[in-house]
């Protein structure tokens, strides 16, 4: 964690939860793990003020909590997460993400539950509902169930995922898959750090059955303080929906996923054609939930599925598919490969390899934009071949001795080459 | 320096090892570099399109809005006793957001706040909410004897009373503020009383002690 990381962090903290929330925060991400009287005195704060900035830490998930190391009786240790709080940066475009797939009520769930950290369902249904109803026209209001449903959506499709449950934080994340998330923690004797992950508990998806019916609420504009009092009673007469307990929380790993999928998209778009690229977003999207975040390629699908779920819109014959598929497969680019000849041909999208791909055209634009085309030549012939010599350079790159000595100097100065 | 005046551009080491010629070297400098180099590639202007500004408006909209969320915690400054005159119309808008409790199970017990406050401010409302019904029941008997001292506690206690529940200070400030009230000279009440005929009576007793000039 470099010293800008935990400047950044705690710029972020304090413009979203305020001074006292950033001072306990940057305390903890210089100190690592540290238990609760460490951080009062180091902090010079009141006892009530750390607690109440712990509890919104943890709420965020920008804090962690775990069992002392030097055994069970010790008090609980917390530590705080940087590239959490980094996430921040990214939460509009989360939440225009949110927007362009499930609408305005997608976007609004989206954005309720990164300001809140974690919420249940039917509280998030029940505000987003409110907030619908409230820029809708006199008499409209929107129905829970409308609601209900967009929630559902986002959690079939992994966007929303469950909290994980807090008692079995001593448990390692291996071991976990086979368990139900109630089985206590693991014997004291081996506290691992590595904690669960929320996906390696078997409910993590699963919608729970929610009794909520109803119409959002238009808030009214208040008179005087009567009718304030007046919404604040009806407000305390507290429902239960059958989802106690159960909080939901962004899952930031499939949003990472989506934008690397659009990336990936976008440049086959970008370098063959428009239904190239339709082809490539419909094998991403039928592969989007079976493939895990780290995987190299998507699992192999058929040509014969890949043409049933081609959208409505692009009915091109079975033919044209099959020599779009072989196209993308011949392309330098690596994007699409195929790895075996069922169903008409098995098909693949290579991840790791698109990904290194988009990389390196990234940086040899940027070197391009700085140091003019031919610099950008001399570049992108030491990425292929690595080593070479001066002399080499200036032989494969076709440039006089003299520019080509004064480009590379230029661009060892900037420490994007270097000597051996 | 061996070598000047002869050879100026005579170098220590032989230069033909390296593989740089004479005619190759970079011009000799003058004076100190420039404070701006010129560049000559000049940077690729930034994206921008709709996407961008609704992302962007989207961000300052988050930026206020968790500012007014019970979650940004603020430091809680010493107020002055006299309450200022927006705050008092802003909080009437913001009474219903105010608390949010966490849900316990998820966090660790020892974050919870003691709930040993409440106890005590309990005893110190009654206390308090005694002594002002007995003064109000000694004002109702005592209407015809006009006792300066009892009058200035009752009306002294009212202010408080109203003071604490239009106000949504943390119970610490709250209890100093009352123990200070109650530990106040009662001086300062006797003058704050208005009362004609004790008014009289006390200046006519001034004036006896008073040199006269």
């Amino acid at each position: 964690m470099t010293v800008q990381q935990t400047r950044l962090c705690g710029l972020l903290l304090r413009e979203h939860f305020g001074e006292v929330v950033e001072k306990v925060g940057t305390h903890l991400l210089r100190s690592g793990a540290q238990n609760l009287r460490t951080i009062v005195q180091e902090t010079n704060l009141s006892v009530d003020l750390v607690k109440k900035c712990l509890c919104v830490l943890v709420q965020h998930g920008a804090c962690l909590f775990t069992a002392g190391r030097k055994g069970p009786g010790s008090p609980t240790e917390y530590r705080a997460c940087c590239d959490r709080i980094l996430r921040v940066l990214r939460y509009p475009r989360y939440i225009y993400t949110a927007k362009t797939l499930y609408g305005d009520t997608g976007e609004l769930i989206i954005e309720e539950l990164l300001q809140r950290g974690h919420m249940t369902m039917s509280s998030t249904v029940k505000t987003v509902a409110d907030r619908l109803t409230q820029n809708m026209e006199e008499g409209h209001s929107l129905d829970y169930n409308k609601v209900s449903s967009t929630f559902s959506k986002l959690v079939e499709t992994h966007f929303l995922q469950r909290c994980p449950p807090v008692g079995a934080a001593g448990t390692s994340g291996s071991a976990a898959p086979a368990e139900a998330p109630a089985t206590p923690a693991a014997p004291a004797a081996a506290v691992s750090t590595a904690l669960p992950t929320p996906e390696s508990f078997p409910d993590c998806y699963t919608v729970p059955q929610v009794t909520l019916v109803g119409r959002g609420k238009r808030q009214l504009v208040p008179e005087d303080g009567e009718d304030q009092r007046n919404a604040k009673r009806a407000k305390m007469t507290s429902e239960t929906h059958g989802d106690e307990g159960i909080y939901w929380q962004v899952n930031f790993e499939r949003f990472h996923q989506h934008f690397r999928d659009q990336a990936i998209i976008s440049a086959v778009a970008n370098k063959l054609d428009q239904t190239s690229s339709e082809i490539v977003r419909t094998i991403l999207r039928m592969s989007e939930v079976t493939t895990s975040p780290t995987a190299t390629c998507t699992k192999p699908l058929s040509a014969n599925e890949i043409f049933r779920s081609l959208p409505a819109s692009y009915n091109i014959p079975r033919q044209i598919l099959d020599q779009y598929l072989t196209l993308l497969v011949d392309d330098p680019m690596e994007f699409v490969g195929k790895s075996g000849e069922s169903g008409g041909g098995m098909f693949v999208v290579n991840l790791h390899r698109a990904l290194a791909n988009l990389a390196r055209a990234t940086l040899e634009s940027i070197v391009q934009e700085r140091f003019g085309s031919r610099s950008a030549r001399i570049f992108r012939l030491l990425l292929r071949k690595r080593h070479l010599e001066q002399k080499q350079v200036e032989d494969f790159a076709m440039i006089p001795a003299k520019e080509a000595k004064d480009m590379l100097y230029s661009l060892l100065s900037h420490n994007l080459v270097q000597l051996q | 320096m061996a070598g000047k005046g002869r050879g100026v551009a005579a170098f220590s080491f032989n230069i033909e090892a390296l593989g740089i010629g004479r005619g190759s070297m970079p011009e000799a400098r003058v004076g100190p570099s420039p404070l701006y180099p010129n560049t000559d590639f000049k940077p690729v202007p930034l994206k921008v399109g709709e996407d961008e500004d609704y992302m962007l408006a989207l961000k300052q909209e988050m930026r206020g809005t968790m500012q007014r969320l019970p979650h940004n915690i603020k430091v809680q400054s010493n107020r002055a006793e006299v309450e200022k005159y927006t705050e008092r119309y802003l909080k009437q808008s913001q009474m219903e957001d105010e608390g949010w409790t966490p849900d316990w199970n998820l966090f660790p017990k020892e974050l919870k706040p003691r709930t040993k406050k409440p106890r005590t401010k309990g005893t110190k409302n009654k206390k308090t909410v005694k002594v002002s019904s007995k003064e109000a029941v000694d004002v109702l008997s005592k209407l015809d004897v006009l006792a300066k001292n009892d009058d200035g506690n009752a009306e002294k206690s009212d202010d408080e009373g109203e003071k604490k529940t239009g106000n949504e200070d943390e119970e610490i400030e709250e209890e100093e503020y009352e123990e200070e009230d109650l530990e106040e000279d009662n001086d300062y009440i006797e003058s704050y009383f208005d009362n004609g005929e004790d008014f009289a009576a006390d200046s006519d007793e001034n004036m006896d002690g008073e040199a006269t000039y």
